[in-house]
């Protein structure tokens, strides 16, 4: 019982970390690829980053199901504000797994390029293509994307405060225990 | 207009029997697109002037001669940066080669208002004999005739240096058409 109490469980951390390294990914793809010329690299990454996009959402998905089902191990003994603030944040990071991609998906609808995740899975599109409705759907999907980099930021900024100031071990939570090393 | 129809007449005897009065297409009601796969991504364009030269009857297709020009400079995807793009020469290198034509060689019923047309498709100046098989259907004074046929865009280089990679540009481009004819006699 100790043990999920101060651990998240196996499957949590691996939807996690899978997720962060996306997420890092194609946010770095998204800022990249938009100053780009047309290119057959340009091209390449826009795909790989919906591809990215899209397997991020379908792993938010099972994410949001797992963590209705399971309990995350107990807060961490911080101020009443301070706990509703993580909650909070998380809730916001939750939201925004979703909102990000589905916006992404309706702008390249509206764009008229339906989306084909892999090269094989055609998705059907969200929305009919419009000019207009394109362009505003691209600063929404930009906007989202920015405020869930800024939502991710504060959270590893409070989780580099957990470790390195109140230094209770926030970490180890998040990281099994073969890895855990000195956290 | 008994002067006109005299000369009509006269035009008609001396083109001989079968064309009649001038067929002419009708641009307003008519599409030239193509469809092309981008990663697996459906990609549709159309080419917006085009004009074509018809001498054909439907009863005597043998003797039927067709011939189209496209201006390449006019093919739009919905996407100011992709226009841009296919003017390019890599692309359809409009400077030097601003238009593409399809002339028929040879054109042959296949059922009722089937027909098979052998023509000499000639795009950034390379020619290939093509298969179109083509409908004809009356639709008020017009007659429209649809087909589609799939080229190869390599072989008439089309899509040059880093972009004739096929994993990321399919080689295989669907062309699709749709021609408002009017003058063409009763099918």
């Amino acid at each position: 019982m100790m043990k999920l109490d101060t651990k998240y469980s196996s499957v949590a951390m691996a939807i996690h970390w899978l997720a962060a390294l996306m997420i890092f990914c194609v946010i770095v793809m998204g800022v990249y690829m938009t100053g780009l010329q047309m290119s057959p690299t340009r091209l390449k990454l826009y795909n790989w980053h919906k591809w990215v996009g899209i397997t991020i959402l379908a792993i938010s998905c099972v994410r949001l199901l797992w963590r209705a089902t399971h309990r995350p191990p107990t807060d961490l003994p911080t101020p009443g504000w301070q706990r509703r603030a993580a909650h909070a944040a998380h809730w916001v990071m939750y939201a925004l797994f979703f909102a990000v991609p589905l916006a992404g998906w309706a702008y390249s609808s509206a764009s008229g390029y339906p989306v084909v995740v892999f090269g094989v899975l055609l998705l059907p599109d969200l929305v009919a293509p419009d000019k207009p409705l394109a362009l505003a759907l691209k600063s929404v999907h930009a906007g989202l994307a920015l405020a869930l980099g800024a939502v991710i930021a504060l959270h590893l900024v409070a989780v580099a405060k957990h470790q390195f100031f109140n230094r209770d071990r926030i970490l180890s939570r998040m990281v099994p225990r073969a890895f855990e090393g000195r956290t | 207009m008994k002067n006109r129809l005299r000369i009509g007449v006269i035009a008609c005897a001396l083109v001989g029997a079968g064309s009649a009065m001038a067929q002419k297409l009708e641009p307003a009601q008519s599409e030239i697109a193509f469809t092309f796969r981008q990663m697996g991504v459906p990609v549709e364009g159309r080419f917006t002037k085009f004009s074509g030269q018809f001498a054909f009857d439907p009863k005597k297709p043998e003797a039927g001669k067709v011939a189209l020009r496209i201006d390449t400079g006019s093919a739009r995807f919905g996407s100011a940066e992709t226009d841009g793009e296919a003017v390019k020469s890599d692309w359809f290198n409009v400077a030097k080669f601003p238009q593409a034509s399809l002339e028929s060689m040879a054109i042959k019923a296949a059922g009722p208002g089937k027909y098979e047309l052998a023509g000499k498709l000639n795009i950034k100046g390379t020619a290939r004999d093509v298969q179109v098989p083509v409908t004809l259907a009356k639709s008020g004074a017009l007659t429209i005739a649809t087909g589609a046929f799939a080229i190869k865009r390599l072989e008439f280089k089309i899509g040059e240096g880093d972009w004739s990679d096929t994993s990321m540009v399919a080689n295989e481009v669907q062309v699709k058409f749709k021609l408002a004819l009017s003058g063409i006699a009763a099918l």
